[in-house]
């Protein structure tokens, strides 16, 4: 004796939030029905377990069925198949495209290919995530990736249009796929202490700054691809150290403002050299696309480990960074180069975003600024070292500083990532 | 004649990959309609395309406009190979050809291939031009409006109720053809599909042509079923009710299903006036608009106005008729002649018919004389006259009575005058004994059968009943024609049957109980499709015997009559069954023309406890019964226990709420062929029966109720046993006497430890009963000297436990026993099925706290209902792997499979409680050898909690239900039917203009001369919303202006705009708001089969997905039509076959129900205070 056929179907389609979970999380009936007895679905119900894995099933069933729609959320809003309230079919879509932050952070910059998919069972075992869910998670990055990969304009924008997701998906979404388009190394050692959301925010950064779409507001621009051109006159800023004179007249002019307001003003003065070097290489490196792949490992290993190994604090950095471009501007009216111009614009552009990832990677090593919310900032920054890091917003520290760096405000910064572990 | 059938092909959408190179699709469609094709350009490499093709025109016969679908099929061209097709939409046209209904199609369907499923959507727009038909010759019907819904549809009047329909129509079944052999599935399949959407419009059509010649326009309680034959062929039947209905406009808009139960005198009073005068104004000239207009009164629904046409005569007796013998029926004939002018006549310029009605336009009716009235009626009365006899023979208080008890049953004896060739038997025992000699094996075993005979007056005089005669519009004057058609017309009414379950108040008098009829047949190969004769003589047997049980019952109608079939290999039941009942137009009679006052409850027969008044008198008893004073009125007697198969009438009174009963049975039966089998069965029918009976009695004590509303029962059969399944819903109603508890005794009484066995088991269910009561709000308080818990019940309230399951001789001498003892209660607790049977008794689980449940519309007790509403189908298939199994044990696992599946909805719904499931429709077959399917669709409707009581509480709940109602207004997308109602800033003030509005423009706007402008409105605003919502999705706001959004309401077809919620209900109304508009009805056939069963998820996978694509092509069409909800939705045929070792799978699905369009109440209730008011629970007994 037994149930050979067992279906329900409601006229309204039937779905509980806690099954749907369950099932996206690439549990089987079984273990499902476990979990959801655990969770005391029956307490109350005059219920036995036939029933409850019968209603398990058919809800796999549904979303088994709905998950075709959900590849192509567009169609959900006007299938005729399932008749399910727009609410309901907001938070299938929403729920769907949610993704573990530990399993990004995996795949962060890989190339989204058959030969990741192949590794997914690892990822799985080391995240602890079920290779269902991964395989779902990774197979959503690749649709985005291809819906957005030949469209025009924004990318936050299109992603949010094409794939009718939230605003906040749609900016994780867009940091994905910028980061799988360019491949960022983000998976080193030294990055690990970094987690999506610091990379999400860089990946703002330069989708904002970087990017074609940047550049000029046209509709024909191209979020995904950084701006060729921005990158050729980078190489411009190598200037910055090969000329003695500027080296040195740029050196001076940061020191001079920097004077009595750090108490790290010596190592400051010492490294100088050592860091406009590192930074201004970085910069004329990047019309190589490898070089591009290791602008993260890059920015920790020659500029942020520096100043840690010299103890600055967040503050410090962020000074710093400030005046070394504020002098550059100055040390453009100097010379009355026209080409400077466009030059520091680069060199500002450039710069601005590293100062946010550079702020952000230090507030993560713990080394804030010292007052009030440093003790409290810090504690909460070496905790986040070793587990899932609910990143500090570094946006504090930014308005805290009041720089002339108006965009800079806005923007508010996030972490860069670099040797992390070290720090702590 | 010839109309014209317009199509056009807009666009297509989500279509299915079918070159894999490249990815996309080059896809055309072929429009077809009769034997004429046309096709659109292909739109290369989509998946959206867009056509937008020329309008199709199709110049066709009215006949075949209602015979044939509208064939669309979408077809990839491929230029080396042939054209695949990726799938097809039939459309039924029919609603289309009836002015009333609606007069556009338009919207996207899915395309549907029966291997693949659903593939895609395709926007199609039709339109019909009908020239009018004027020649009385013809063969078409267009203009006979179908309702599935068993009770008058809300926004309409039954002028007249003419009586019952039927027709049938076999053909050969394609999928046994020798055809078949060598076409792939999918042909085969459509096929099928085409040839059933062929023959369901044919049967329709001619359905109509008997509707049109009674003079009726429309069929109520439309019930359509398919006998699939195998070998034999394809059958496809209907009954129906044949009406006259006339739309009411104005008042009869604004009110609600009496479901929200605000029948407040006042209110009708009301609105009544309005409802007569417009009845009046229509012409349908006669006096009897008099009484029309009290029983619309009367009536809380909506008017519906049931007009008996014959009823007239039975307030001059004549009991003369009965002597009269056939000259009954001439003095019938000849009445109806006499009156034809009257009723046949339309205009209201007639002089004959003006006359008479000019009184009744007084809006009082006060002036009204009654005399004068009278005399007018007698002289037109003419089919119903039968009902003056009965009620005068036996005086007054005729009533149904369903055989009260189960001793009732052992009573039948053979009948004597039986009009069927019944084989003589007398009770079940002698029927076991003597199969039917003939190869067609009959067993008819009815409930109840009385050995009464009848003279053939009587069956002359019932047989007229509810025939109408009258003639209709087009027969009007054509006097010589009209003679002919009363003649057949009276010939035709030989069954005084009515589909409908639910009636005006006024006009269901008495109820005697359930009648039905069964007969086993051995199908054999229909030779000739156009003479289905045999299938017609089945039928006709089986209704006579139905017909004959009534009148045993002394009733003269049956009502909630229903026709069903079980088929396997070439055996086939036949079964039929009803409610004995008399039916009256009581206000005609007792000449108070003048009720129109507010308590027309006049003293005979107090409203809510009329119908239980058992119609004979003691004396003379059909069968032993156990009768007792009227609780209510104490005037009359009332049987202690009813069973009928209608829904509960709005006016009954009831103490508590209601619940599921189900008895639940199967039996083994040896494997065998031929008549061999056919005997077999129909050798185990009456012991199934008897015993199903038995149980619904027992657990009707059970839970301490005393009668079975919308019992159905349903006898499947398998190839090695048969299943039984008897579902109804279970009362309590104030009228009838306090059922007794149920007595437990064991034969050895010497045995301690058995006394005690039997005393914990009597404690158990005295228990229950007590628990049952409490749970279903039972509280009597008169019967404080009640048995429960007392060990010794009086004699009367004492009831029989019957042993069930034996089949030994033993049984047999139990019936004879209990024969002539009423009072005998049996207690066979050493018998081992019995304590088995008890415990299953007990082990019924009952409803989990928030939930109650009923198969009838209505929920007693239960009045405000939100407007959450979740219909669904469940089906299960069991296999019993068990291959020696007893007929115990077979009975214990179907049981269980009940209680699972119904304790699985319970737990799925648990987030709408407090809820009601109302008509729990189960429908068991015996697909295999060892599979027993069982398929449920039901409505799940919650409710507030807080039954309040006093007024200012309900004005709370309302308005709470409003925002509720609001809230899920705003989840849903806006409709645009809906932009009309919706005016949620300010509902109390926009209400009076909307609700003038409503009025105003639904019956005034001229769609089909709209069409035209419409559509091409509706391709600019097309076009505009196509470039202005690029792939967004946008959910409010259609780009139309309020007003005009009904007769645009294809608008919802823009591509990017959400897809228009449809509402499906089995019931008849939806809570919360009022049905404007009835656009036709939806009857579909859909095949699905594959060969990739495993990759489709299994059968649970396939069927699943098969019936979420049903519900689609449903919701797909009605929002086509224009509408927002299918009501009265029912699953005819689920039929699963499957075959795991080749993959394979086919599943058949029947579906019907009416479109309509509702608007929510909510904008309107702040100008109508008592809509929805919760009425004061009824629950203490006057």
């Amino acid at each position: 004796m037994s149930v050979e056929l067992d279906v329900f179907v409601g006229n309204t389609t039937i779905m509980d939030q806690e099954v749907y979970q369950l099932w996206l999380s690439g549990y089987t009936v079984g273990d499902a029905v476990k979990v959801r007895m655990d969770g005391g679905v029956l307490d109350g119900c005059d219920a036995s377990a036939e029933v409850l894995r019968s209603d398990t099933m058919d809800q796999f069933r549904t979303f088994q069925m709905c998950e075709r729609l959900l590849h192509n959320p567009a169609k959900l809003a006007n299938q005729l198949l399932f008749q399910i309230p727009p609410d309901r079919q907001a938070m299938l879509i929403d729920r769907y495209y949610a993704f573990d932050d530990a399993f990004v952070r995996e795949v962060l910059g890989k190339k989204l290919s058959k030969g990741t998919k192949k590794d997914l069972d690892d990822v799985s075992s080391k995240t602890g995530i079920l290779l269902k869910s991964c395989r779902r998670q990774f197979d959503n990055f690749k649709r985005v990736f291809k819906v957005v990969e030949e469209l025009k304009g924004p990318l936050v924008e299109n992603i949010r249009q094409h794939l009718l997701l939230s605003d906040r998906l749609a900016r994780d979404y867009a940091a994905i796929v910028f980061f799988a388009n360019h491949r960022f190394e983000t998976g080193k050692k030294k990055l690990q202490y970094l987690t999506f959301q610091d990379f999400a925010f860089c990946a703002g950064e330069l989708i904002s700054h970087w990017t074609v779409g940047a550049m000029d507001n046209q509709l024909e621009d191209m979020d995904v691809d950084l701006d060729k051109e921005f990158l050729q006159d980078l190489k411009e800023l190598k200037v910055l150290i090969t000329d003695k004179d500027l080296l040195d007249q740029h050196k001076s002019l940061v020191c001079t403002a920097l004077r009595s307001k750090t108490k790290v003003f010596a190592e400051m003065e010492a490294s100088f050299k050592n860091l406009s070097r590192g930074l201004i290489n970085i910069a004329a490196k990047l019309t190589n696309t490898k070089d591009v792949r290791d602008l993260f490992i890059d920015l920790v290993e020659k500029f942020i480990e520096p100043c840690r190994s010299d103890r600055w604090v967040t503050i410090d950095v962020n000074l710093y960074l400030t005046h070394y471009i504020n002098s550059a501007h100055i040390l453009d009216t100097f010379k009355h180069q026209a080409v400077w111009n466009s030059l520091w614009d680069e060199l500002f552009k450039m710069l601005t975003d590293i100062q946010h990832v550079t702020v952000c990677f230090l507030v993560k090593m713990g080394m804030v600024a010292s007052g009030a919310s440093a003790a409290a900032e810090g504690t909460r920054a070496t905790a986040a070292s070793s587990e899932e890091p609910v990143p500090v917003h570094p946006t504090q520290f930014t308005t805290s500083i009041s720089f002339s760096f108006r965009d800079m405000l806005n923007v508010g910064c996030r972490a860069w990532p670099h040797s992390g572990s070290q720090a702590c | 004649m010839p109309g014209k059938l317009k199509a056009k092909i807009v666009a297509g959408r989500h279509l299915p990959v079918m070159d894999r190179a490249s990815d996309l699709t080059d896809a055309f469609v072929e429009v077809k309609f009769g034997n004429t094709t046309f096709k659109t350009d292909v739109f290369p490499k989509s998946l959206n395309p867009q056509w937008n093709s020329e309008w199709f025109k199709f110049e066709v016969d009215d006949e075949d406009l209602q015979d044939e679908p509208l064939q669309i099929t979408v077809l990839d061209h491929d230029t080396y190979s042939a054209n695949d097709a990726i799938g097809k939409v039939y459309i039924d046209i029919d609603p289309l050809l009836s002015s009333e209904a609606a007069t556009v199609i338009s919207g996207w369907f899915p395309i549907y291939d029966t291997i693949h499923g659903i593939r895609g959507e395709i926007n199609v727009l039709v339109k019909v031009d009908l020239f009018n038909d004027l020649n009385r010759f013809r063969q078409s019907s267009c203009g006979v409006r179908f309702f599935c819904t068993t009770s008058i549809p809300l926004c309409y009047r039954a002028v007249v109720v003419h009586g019952f329909v039927e027709e049938l129509v076999v053909n050969e079944d394609p999928e046994y053809q020798w055809i078949d052999r060598i076409r792939t599935p999918r042909a085969s399949n459509e096929a099928r599909q085409r040839l059933i959407s062929l023959m369901s419009g044919e049967l329709q059509r001619k359905i109509g042509l008997k509707v049109l010649e009674m003079g009726g326009n429309a069929v109520v309680g439309y019930l359509q079923c398919f006998d699939l034959e195998g070998e034999s062929g394809l059958v496809v039947r209907a009954i129906g009710t044949a009406c006259t209905l006339e739309k009411l406009s104005g008042g009869g808009a604004t009110n609600n299903a009496q479901h929200t139960a605000n029948s407040s005198p006042s209110k009708d009073m009301k609105e009544s006036p309005k409802a007569c005068m417009s009845g009046c104004r229509s012409s349908h000239s006669s006096p009897v608009h008099g009484a029309a207009s009290r029983l619309a009164q009367s009536f809380s629904v909506s008017y519906p106005t049931l007009l008996f046409s014959g009823t007239q005569g039975s307030n001059r007796p004549r009991p003369s008729l009965r002597a009269r013998g056939a000259s009954a029926a001439q003095s019938l004939a000849s009445a109806a002649r006499q009156c034809r002018p009257v009723f046949g006549d339309e205009c209201p310029s007639n002089p004959l018919s003006s006359g008479p009605s000019t009184p009744l336009r007084a809006p009082p009716f006060t002036s009204f004389s009654p005399s004068k009235s009278y005399s007018r009626q007698s002289s037109s009365s003419d089919t119903d006259i039968s009902l003056t006899p009965k009620t005068v023979l036996f005086p007054a208080r005729l009533c149904l009575y369903l055989s009260p008890s189960s001793p009732a049953l052992s009573s039948v004896a053979p009948p004597i005058s039986c009009q069927t060739s019944r084989p003589p038997g007398s009770g079940m025992a002698p029927r076991s004994t003597t199969p039917p000699p003939s190869h067609v094996a009959q067993s008819e075993v009815s409930m109840l059968r009385k050995s009464v005979s009848f003279s053939e007056d009587m069956l002359l005089a019932a047989s007229g009943m509810g025939s109408g005669g009258s003639a209709g519009k087009e027969a009007g004057p054509l006097k010589i024609l009209l003679r002919q058609q009363t003649q057949t017309a009276l010939e035709q009414r030989e069954f005084p049957f009515f589909t409908l379950t639910s009636f005006p108040q006024g006009f269901l008098l008495h109820v005697a109980g359930v009648v039905s009829a069964r007969s086993v047949k051995l199908l054999d190969r229909i030779h000739n499709p156009d003479e289905p004769e045999t299938r017609d003589a089945w039928w006709e047997e089986l209704r006579q015997e139905i017909k004959s049980h009534a009148r045993a019952l002394g009733c003269h109608a049956v009502v909630g009559y229903s026709e069903s079939t079980s088929i396997c290999e070439e055996v086939c039941i036949l079964s039929a069954s009803g409610t004995a009942a008399v039916l009256n137009c009581r206000f005609l009679q007792d000449g108070c023309l003048d009720v129109l006052s507010e308590h027309r409850c006049d003293d005979s027969a107090p409203p809510g406890c009329g119908f239980c008044h058992v119609p004979y008198d003691e004396l003379n008893m059909p069968f032993p019964a156990q009768l007792s004073p009227c609780c209510c009125c104490h005037r009359t007697k009332v049987p202690d226990v009813l069973f009928t198969t209608i829904d509960l009438p709005t006016d009954a009174q009831v103490t508590g709420k209601g619940c599921l009963i189900q008895a639940r049975l199967c039996r083994l039966k040896k494997k065998s062929q031929g008549e061999g089998n056919a005997t077999c069965i129909s050798n185990l029918l009456p012991f199934l029966e008897y015993e199903l009976h038995t149980q619904l009695l027992n657990k009707l004590k059970l839970c301490g109720m005393n009668a079975l509303f919308g019992l159905c029962i349903q006898i499947s059969v398998g190839e090695n046993m048969l299943v039984g399944l008897a579902s109804a819903t279970g009362v309590y109603l104030s009228a009838l006497p306090s059922p007794g508890g149920i007595q437990i005794a064991g034969k050895t009484p010497n045995d301690l430890t058995y006394d005690q066995h039997v005393s914990s088991i009597q404690r158990k269910i005295n228990d229950t009963i007590v628990k049952n009561r409490e749970l279903y709000e039972i509280h009597i308080t008169e019967v404080a000297e009640d048995v429960i818990g007392s060990p010794i019940p009086e004699p009367r309230q004492r009831s029989r436990l019957f042993r069930s399951h034996s089949e030994s001789s033993d049984e047999l001498s139990e019936l004879d026993l209990s024969h002539g003892k009423k009072d005998a209660f049996v207690l066979e607790i050493d018998d081992t099925d019995a304590v088995e049977d008890l415990h299953s008794l007990l082990t019924d689980a009952p409803t989990p706290p928030g939930f109650y449940s009923c198969n009838t519309e209505i929920m007693p007790g239960i009045y405000n209902w939100t407007s959450a509403i979740q219909m669904f189908t469940s089906v299960r298939v069991f296999r019993l792997n068990n291959a020696n199994l007893t007929n115990l044990g077979l009975n214990k696992i179907f049981n269980e499979l009940c209680e699972n599946l119904l304790k699985s909805l319970y737990f799925k719904l648990r987030s709408m409680v407090p809820c009601c499931l109302c008509r729990l429709n189960f429908t068991v077959a015996v697909p295999e050898d060892e599979l027993i399917q069982v398929a449920v669709t039901a409505v799940a409707m919650s409710f507030h909690k807080d039954q309040t009581q006093e007024a200012n509480k309900a004005a709370q709940a309302h308005s709470q239900m409003k925002a509720i109602a609001e809230t899920e207004e705003q989840l849903q997308f806006p409709l645009e039917l809906n932009a009309e109602s919706a005016s949620p800033l300010s509902p109390k003030g926009s209400g009076p203009q909307d609700g003038s509005n409503s009025h105003g423009r639904a019956p005034s706007v001229d769609y089909s001369s709209f069409a035209d402008r419409c559509s091409s409105w509706i391709e600019q605003l097309r076009l505009r919303a196509h470039t202005i919502r690029r792939g967004s999705i946008k959910t409010s706001s259609s780009p139309l202006p309020e007003g005009r959004s009904r007769s645009l309401r294809s608008t919802r077809s823009f591509p990017g705009s959400s897809v228009s919620v449809v509402k499906m209900t089995p019931l008849s109304f939806i809570p919360g708001a009022k049905i404007v508009k009835y656009l036709g009805i939806i009857n579909m056939f859909f095949i699905r089969e594959t060969t990739s069963l495993r990759e489709e998820g299994g059968v649970s996978g396939f069927l699943h997905a098969f019936i979420a694509e049903v519900f689609a092509m449903v919701r797909a069409h009605v929002a086509a039509l224009g509408g927002n909800a299918v009501v009265s939705y029912s699953m005819k045929e689920c039929v699963f076959m499957e075959n795991p070792n080749k993959n394979q799978a086919q599943c058949l699905i029947n579906v019907s129900g009416d479109a309509v369009i509702f608007t929510r109440e909510s904008d309107q209730e702040g100008h109508l205070p008592q809509t929805s008011h919760p009425q004061p629970t009824e629950d203490t007994p006057p």
